[in-house]
């Protein structure tokens, strides 16, 4: 089945265009990664997949069902998550705040002025567990600025997974973390049910071909070319205009 | 022809209130700040020009010192206090209803609680036949320094340097700093001129409206009213705006005694409810 | 355990203390004591808004002033029973709460400061300029208590009522914001775009917050109009609103036991200083440009960081 379907998808910032024309399927259960040097339009295409933006014209697909216009909440409610490339957190909260909201997000569409003690206990104790997975157990009552930027990853990943998304979009997930962060957050990735799909942008080669399943590339708005790792190294457009200049 | 002369008399008001509301649009524009000591430079600019006036007589003085005075109260606030929060509504806009009652205490302390007039410059102390009516040449005098000040700011902000980083400023202030534009010179000078526009207001308001405790509050809020109604940041929209709420004013006062503030206001929230960003406003 | 065990003596003793005060303190201090507690819940109203859904409103007068006019009109020019106008007047500023915030809601920053103070002179023009139904400046004298089997005339029987209502309100207060719903509030204050990502639906959340804010103001207004016998179109100006500002940035806001902690000082300040000088507007001033320059996290904030820098040697 098809997860996430982008149908020539634009989008124009005044008159420039950010995303011109861009489709692509994703499969259920598949790796995805965006691979593009910098301005290509990653970041933007991720906005109309979660909502943040309204794409100028064509057409999203969660599952066969068309999100174009629907607001981000609600995306979320049809199993998509997202991390933020800038880190997007609650900066006053704990930790252990930041994850109840997570957790609370598929309640999210209701004011819950009162939660049963039995609900509430259950919460905590799915808090402690994701907490625990990624490696931030310690961290419970700390206030969530006051954590090491590689700490402020891991939660934003975390975050996302709490309401057990069946599309997770992640956003530069390794950026500016230290070798050994890094590849603890690839191994925590891999480790993820085969049966979520992810798309993510990557800027790191070694990470991007060891976690995709198939990697597409964008350039200037545009997809130009996508397929697993040897199609990809052997594309010599691709090459020249990214590989070419590291 | 009573209709023409509250016209006019809508106009005039209404061109006060476009000197206060020009600088408190371009304040809001450029730094959004909520200057709530807005009011307090037309009062004290004014009381400041009917000191003046009583000890030298003369009016261009009262205006010189009165506006001077402001601009440097202006440029005190923004670059000591609210320098420090920029971006930062909350603090800002605590800032500056402080230094509102601070002034309104002391210009009460200073000046006393009763309505004081300032005489309008001899030459101006004559009216013109209009119908059955006399109307005084100081009302028309104000639309004349109101349209004089609207086509200088235009200018300034058309023509000059400056007036172009101004714009460049209120569409972005990153931007702007991009572009090298000075822009904590930039903000320090609008703070001033608005200061100094709307103190040019309280002493050309002295001879009809008279200074009184309690006015800067007034004109603050109309001069608010005239913002949202305009559009935020546009100096034609504070044009318009002021003009139509300086004729509301002037109707509803004279026709709807009750309601007079209504008249004023219902305008404004139906403005809120249909275009939130005003008659003039940029999203 | 200590952490647990010393907020609640600490709750238990100010209790205590609040119910034995009309024995301790003269008729006239009690007076001020209720007083203190009205504005304490205004704040704390206040606080839920800016403190905890990150939203500054310059126009919380609005709801205080409306309900304390209802609560006139009815009993005044209706004839209605004082104590039946009380559930109206917190209906009251309900409405005028859930119709001012779709308009609010569309503007965040200084634009909402200024949406909600031209919405809330709106209401105060209406209380100034209609004087053949609220006297205009002048007010509406006459205003009687509610009578629920014993008399409220005097001093000491209203404190009591008023300290049950408060206590009751600030109750139901401490439970919305330590429910899912106040963390969400939270959440929402950090950060909007995070939160509508996990799937929250963030204006319903604001909206409920703004109609339970101006509700509880309006239980601190209707109180008011009880108290003083009277009201005013003052209760629903740009000072009155600015007031709960400075209450609750002075106590601390997010904490809703600082903007109370604000508001008994502001009030007690305004009994002390005007006692002394004709100046108190002049002290006002002051105090709102000093609490920004000095302690913008309030006095909450400065005990924390007090608390912190001691830990710390």
């Amino acid at each position: 089945m098809t997860a996430l379907a982008v149908e020539n998808v634009c989008k124009n910032f005044g008159g420039v265009a950010a995303l011109a024309g861009v489709s692509f399927d994703v499969n259920e259960g598949e790796r995805r990664v965006l691979l593009g040097p910098n301005g290509a339009g990653k970041t933007t295409l991720f906005h109309t997949i979660s909502g943040n933006l309204m794409p100028s014209a064509g057409r999203v697909a969660l599952f066969g069902l068309d999100i174009t216009r629907l607001r981000p909440d609600l995306r979320a409610r049809h199993g998509l998550a997202r991390t933020f490339q800038i880190t997007n957190l609650f900066p006053r909260l704990t930790v252990l705040d930041s994850v109840l909201l997570a957790l609370g997000g598929i309640d999210g569409q209701r004011l819950q002025l009162f939660q049963p003690p039995s609900r509430q206990r259950t919460r905590y104790g799915e808090a402690a567990r994701l907490l625990d997975r990624w490696g931030l157990a310690g961290t419970a009552e700390r206030i969530v600025r006051t954590l090491s930027y590689g700490e402020q990853r891991q939660l934003e990943i975390a975050l996302a997974l709490a309401g057990k998304p069946r599309l997770l979009l992640l956003d530069e997930p390794t950026a500016g973390l230290s070798p050994a962060e890094t590849r603890r957050v690839v191994a925590l990735v891999r480790e993820l049910p085969r049966d979520m799909t992810i798309l993510m942008i990557e800027h790191d080669m070694d990470v991007a071909f060891e976690l995709a399943d198939r990697i597409a590339v964008m350039h200037q708005g545009r997809l130009i070319a996508e397929g697993d790792e040897a199609a990809i190294r052997a594309n010599q457009q691709v090459t020249d205009i990214y590989l070419g200049a590291e | 022809m009573t209709w023409v002369i509250h016209i006019l008399n809508g106009v005039a008001y209404g061109m006060l209130l476009f000197l206060i509301a020009a600088g408190l649009s371009l304040i809001y524009g450029l730094m959004k700040i909520l200057n709530l000591t807005h009011g307090t430079f037309y009062l004290v600019g004014g009381y400041i020009g009917l000191t003046v006036m009583q000890t030298t007589g003369s009016f261009i003085l009262a205006l010189i010192a009165s506006v001077l005075a402001m601009a440097l109260l202006g440029a005190i606030i923004e670059r000591f206090f609210l320098r420090r929060f920029h971006l930062d509504e909350l603090p800002q806009t605590l800032l500056t209803f402080g230094f509102l009652f601070i002034f309104a205490d002391l210009s009460l302390w200073i000046w006393g609680g009763n309505p004081l007039m300032l005489d309008e410059p001899e030459i101006l102390q004559r009216s013109v036949p209009m119908g059955y009516y006399a109307y005084p040449v100081y009302r028309l005098f104000l639309i004349a320094v109101g349209l004089a000040v609207a086509g200088g700011l235009w200018w300034f902000q058309e023509k000059t340097r400056l007036g172009t980083m101004l714009r460049a400023g209120v569409d972005d202030a990153e931007i702007a700093r991009a572009l090298g534009i000075n822009v904590s010179l930039l903000f320090t000078l609008v703070f001033a001129v608005g200061a100094a526009l709307a103190a040019l207001a309280g002493v050309l308001a002295g001879p009809v409206l008279s200074l009184y405790p309690g006015a800067d509050f007034e004109v603050l809020i109309l001069a608010f009213v005239v913002v949202i109604v305009g559009g935020l940041g546009s100096l034609r929209g504070a044009l318009a705006g002021a003009l139509l709420v300086g004729i509301l004013d002037d109707f509803g006062k004279a026709f709807f005694p009750e309601f007079a503030l209504f008249t004023v206001f219902v305008p404004m929230a139906v403005i809120l409810v249909l275009r939130p960003t005003g008659l003039f406003g940029r999203r | 355990m200590k952490a647990r065990v010393w907020p609640f003596i600490g709750a238990v003793a100010v209790l205590a203390l609040l119910i034995a005060l009309p024995d301790i303190l003269r008729p006239y201090y009690v007076g001020l004591a209720t007083r203190m507690l009205i504005f304490a819940l205004f704040a704390m109203s206040l606080d839920l808004l800016l403190g905890y859904a990150g939203l500054a409103s310059l126009g919380h007068a609005a709801y205080f002033g409306v309900a304390a006019y209802t609560i006139a009109l009815l009993v005044l020019r209706a004839g209605v029973d004082s104590g039946i106008a009380f559930p109206a007047a917190l209906v009251a500023a309900a409405i005028i709460g859930a119709l001012f915030a779709p308009l609010a809601l569309r503007a965040r920053g200084s634009y909402f400061l200024m949406i909600t103070f031209a919405l809330a002179q709106v209401v105060w023009s209406v209380a100034f300029g209609w004087r053949s139904l609220t006297n205009g400046d002048d007010g509406m004298p006459g205003v009687t208590r509610p009578y629920f089997g014993w008399s409220l005339d005097n001093t000491t029987s209203f404190y009591y009522f008023a300290l049950a209502v408060i206590g009751i309100a600030a109750l139901l207060l401490f439970a919305i914001v330590k429910s899912p719903f106040g963390r969400a509030l939270r959440g929402i204050r950090e950060s909007e775009s995070r939160m509508q990502a996990l799937g929250y639906n963030v204006w319903r959340h604001q909206y409920a917050a703004f109609v339970l804010s101006a509700f509880f103001a309006g239980i601190a207004g209707a109180l008011y109009a009880y108290f003083n016998r009277f009201v005013g179109p003052e209760y629903l100006y740009v000072v009155q609103s600015a007031e709960a500002l400075i209450m609750v940035i002075l106590g601390g806001a997010g904490t809703l036991l600082g903007p109370a902690i604000g508001a008994a000082l502001i009030v007690f300040l305004e009994d002390f200083v005007s006692s002394l000088t004709e100046h108190w507007v002049l002290v006002l001033g002051v105090i709102y440009v000093l609490v920004t320059l000095f302690a913008p996290r309030g006095l909450i904030g400065l005990y924390v960081d007090f608390r912190q820098r001691r830990a710390l040697k």
